[in-house]
């Protein structure tokens, strides 16, 4: 081995990370563009860093909710179906304090968005990145805008005349019911980073072995109701070992190999617009059996789930299902018109 | 053991046993073909040879009876166990060829234990978590198909040759110079392969108040364990000419529609710690669970382990992201809410026996269970039988590793009596995990998050196990 080589073997196992006589790294990734850049970085923070410029009033957001959020978040952002409420619980007392009074009362279980959220931010950055859910990032800065400034509205944060734009939201910061709600002195971050650091863990348990108690006493049981609630548990253990699964039910329908239509419809996100008893975006499940009964509509709602529309249950039109062959289309409609058995 | 299996056989469509069919001497159960008297289990735990001797040949009325059912009449009494006696299917024909099942799957006898739901714990499917069955669970290695799942806006199984992972600063001085990496540049890369826990921060977020589900795949089945493959993300941001000095945060961020984003900590990004991954237990990650990337940060909570990575910004602020001022915030007694809580703080549970079960029989059994910690390796769990008034110390399975879970067990003779198995685990930092009473004193019921308080099981006279809470 020459003298050279092994001066390079050694080289390279003391930085192994990077490799040897290479000035910039391993050459590897290139550089992004600066297009490229503004397209992924759309994150706005709490100091309103990354903040599009831009404007939306009232008026125009509450066209915009009715339009695409109202279906899942009810028409006064109250709607429980889909995900807790958007809007509800606070009051103007808790716009003076900053912190919202409700979240001390433990007889009041509800917890809304507005409720919880301390930065104006969030809402902006989370509604632009991830909203309406079945078409995330549709909407224009501007239409973030509208559709927050209604969402404010609704909570009687800001007047029906608001515009919010990039300054104005500043203003809205300034009476965030819950703006003051948060806390991070806790042990629960792992490092500095914020100056409430270095707090210890909140509980200090102790290693007793022997009498380390008088008696013991239940706190709490599981309620009659809730050992079956999760299907029966006998088919959720295996059938061999030291224990079995208790009988809590029927027996679950035997596996076939062609997934079940439920399955399948959850596979195919009807699920996420469609409840079996309720209505998402699209009608409920029984709705549909309901006004399809006694009726050959079979080919018609085949075409129908694979092509999209509207018009028949409303203005809001179902995305087509180009996924979905013919066969697939079948076997759901079938199970929707029978009343979407085994959900 | 043809005389204690409840099962129907070996027909593949064979459902579930019925083991609760009846309740006989506390402690067995008839099963639909096979009922054992008292005495006879006596006999059975005493050995099988001396049962066949006793049910055979002293020929007892009852005892003949029972075994008649469950040993086909073609045995000659006295002769043995037919599934020795007889040729078995399996065993007098000929298999599957190779590469039957290119991947290959779990027996058909396992499909019991699966992912689930838990009904009515969220609306839609496509935000919503589907559970890992620890109840059946070995070791320490969550199989990648049975790993958890929680989505925020469903998944998708992504062209690997078209995601992208880029890196830049909130401010351009943060990061010299801005790049974009492809899977290939990422697999180049030094990788290191880790085994960590990943928890959902809103693991046992059910139980804050009072019992409420039967099993522990719904107590505790947001949690999962595996060997993770991928770079560390400070190689990356040195390749990126980072400024690693004045960098306090970073920003991970999905591609997915949710695209997803959380504030991590520098600290474990500049210990090495963090990766950015693609391998799961030797194989890519599976789509469910982030494929071709995702972040892996020990010790937190998964809400933070960022799936279809994107993006790494580096900051110097928090981010309050959708899901760290809205939701992964613990609401205290006070009305005030704990923000960035990430920590997965020592917790432990047993596995087996646990909730939803019942006992085979009295005897022995190697009692069983995970222990974790968020800060570093676990030293020590103690079992409790008596719901916490004595306790004894388990042994620990190796490997004991950093933020991994741990495999304890320790034997136990149950003398039909009924009995509270609790657990209770110490990690390298000294923290002892809490009791209900001593968690609530301090957080209050109302937090979803960060219960890691000690599970207690209660073993029934007739060897049911159920779900029940000691403050
Ligand atoms: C197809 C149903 C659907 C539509 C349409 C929809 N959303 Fe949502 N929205 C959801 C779901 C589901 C979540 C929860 C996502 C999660 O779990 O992360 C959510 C979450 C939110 C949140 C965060 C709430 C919280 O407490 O975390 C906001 C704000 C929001 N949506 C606003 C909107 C707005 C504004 C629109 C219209 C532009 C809209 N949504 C349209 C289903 C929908
Ligand atoms: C993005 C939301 C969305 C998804 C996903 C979706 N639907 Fe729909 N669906 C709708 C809406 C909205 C309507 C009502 C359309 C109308 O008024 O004509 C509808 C209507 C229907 C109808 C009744 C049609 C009629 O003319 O009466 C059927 C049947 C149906 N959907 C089945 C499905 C199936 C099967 C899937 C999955 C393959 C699915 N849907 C996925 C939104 C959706």
């Amino acid at each position: 081995m020459s003298r050279s080589f092994r001066a390079l073997l050694l080289a390279g196992v003391l930085c192994a990370a990077l490799p040897a006589g290479a000035a910039d790294g391993f050459g590897l990734g290139r550089p992004a563009t600066p297009d490229e850049i503004r397209a992924w970085d759309i994150d706005v923070g709490p100091d309103f860093a990354g903040l599009p410029p831009g404007s939306g009033t009232v008026d125009r957001g509450m066209e915009i909710w009715e339009s695409t959020c109202a279906g899942c978040h009810g028409t006064f952002g109250e709607s429980n179906t889909v995900f807790s409420p958007l809007i509800g619980g606070t009051t103007a007392e808790d716009m003076a304090s900053g912190r919202v009074a409700t979240l001390q009362r433990p007889d009041f279980p509800q917890r809304t968005t507005v409720m919880k959220v301390a930065t104006v931010s969030t809402l902006y950055d989370y509604i632009r990145r991830a909203m309406p859910w079945n078409a995330p990032k549709s909407l224009s800065d501007d239409d973030v805008y509208a559709v927050l400034a209604y969402m404010l509205n609704l909570a009687e944060i800001v007047p029906d005349d608001f515009v919010l734009n990039e300054a104005t939201i500043r203003d809205v910061q300034a009476v965030m019911p819950n703006r003051n709600g948060m806390t991070t002195a806790h042990a629960l971050w792992p490092g500095p980073g914020f100056d409430t650091a270095g707090a210890a863990p909140d509980t200090a348990n102790t290693l007793c072995m022997k009498d380390c108690k008088a008696g013991v006493e239940l706190a709490s049981t599981l309620p009659d109701h809730a050992l079956g609630a999760h299907g029966n548990l006998a088919a959720q253990n295996r059938i061999i070992g030291p224990v079995r699964g208790r009988r809590t039910g029927p027996d679950e329908e035997p596996d076939d190999d062609a997934p079940s239509p439920r399955i399948l419809a959850e596979q195919a996100g009807c699920l996420a617009c469609h409840g079996v008893d309720t209505r998402i975006v699209g009608p409920g499940y029984r709705e549909i059996a309901e006004r399809y009964r006694g009726r050959d509509s079979v080919p018609a709602l085949v075409a129908k789930v694979k092509d999209g529309g509207d018009g028949v249950w409303g203005d809001i039109p179902m995305p087509p299902q180009p996924d979905l062959n013919d066969d697939q289309a079948r076997i759901l409609v079938e199970w929707i018109l029978a009343g979407a058995p085994g959900t | 053991m043809t005389l204690m299996r409840t099962a129907k056989g070996d027909s593949p469509r064979a459902g579930p046993p019925d083991p609760a069919a009846d309740v006989t001497s506390g402690r067995l159960r008839r099963a639909p073909e096979n009922f054992l008297t008292g005495e006879q289990i006596h006999l059975v735990s005493k050995g099988r040879r001396e049962f066949l001797r006793a049910g055979f040949l002293a020929a007892g009325a009852a005892t003949v009876a029972a075994a008649a059912v469950a040993a086909p009449s073609a045995v000659a009494a006295g002769a043995g166990d037919p599934d020795i006696l007889q040729t078995t299917p399996w065993g007098g024909s000929l298999g599957r060829p190779v590469a039957a099942n290119p991947y290959g799957l779990p027996s058909r006898h396992e499909r019991a234990l699966a992912r689930r739901q838990s009904p009515g714990l969220t609306q839609v499917a496509a935000a919503s978590v589907s559970f890992t069955p620890l109840q059946g669970l070995f070791g320490i290695i969550t199989p990648s198909g049975l790993h958890f799942e929680r989505h925020h806006q469903g998944w998708h199984d992504i062209d690997p040759a078209r995601h992208r992972f880029m890196i830049n600063g909130a401010r351009p001085e943060l990061v010299r110079t801005p790049k974009v990496y492809t899977l290939d540049d990422l697999m180049r890369l030094p990788s290191v392969s880790r085994m960590h826990f990943i928890e959902c921060g809103a693991n046992t977020g059910m139980e804050w108040g009072n019992v409420a589900v039967p099993t522990v795949q719904y107590s505790h089945g947001m949690l999962s364990c595996s060997e993770f493959t991928g770079v560390p993300l400070r190689t990356l941001l040195e390749d990126c000419g980072a400024d690693l000095r004045a960098a306090r945060f970073v920003l991970a961020e999905g591609g997915d529609g949710s695209s997803m984003t959380r504030t991590i900590p520098i600290e474990p990004v500049l210990s090495g710690e963090v990766l950015v991954a693609y391998g799961q237990n030797g194989e890519m990650l599976r789509p469910e669970n982030g494929y071709p990337l995702r972040l892996v940060v020990p010790g937190v909570q998964g809400v933070s382990w960022v799936k279809w990575l994107r993006r790494i910004e580096v900051g110097e602020r928090p981010y309050a992201a959708k899901d760290e001022a809205i939701h992964y915030v613990d609401l205290m007694p006070d009305g005030q809410h704990r923000q960035y809580t990430s920590i997965q703080e020592c917790k432990s549970v047993i596995t087996t026996p646990s909730g939803g079960q019942a006992l085979l029989d009295r005897g022995f059994f190697s009692v069983s269970g995970l222990a974790w910690s968020g800060r570093g390796r676990i030293t020590r769990v103690d079992v409790s039988f008596d719901g916490g008034i004595n306790w004894t110390e388990a042994t620990l399975q190796t490997p004991v590793l950093s933020k991994c879970l741990t495999r304890f067990s320790v034997p136990w003779v149950w003398d039909g009596r009924p009995a509270l198995l609790q657990s209770r685990a110490v990690d390298e930092t000294g923290y002892v995990q809490p009791s209900y009473g001593q968690l609530r004193q301090v957080r209050g019921t109302r937090s979803i998050y960060h219960n890691n308080a000690i599970q207690t099981w209660q073993v029934a006279e007739n060897g049911d196990v159920s779900n029940v809470q000691i403050l």
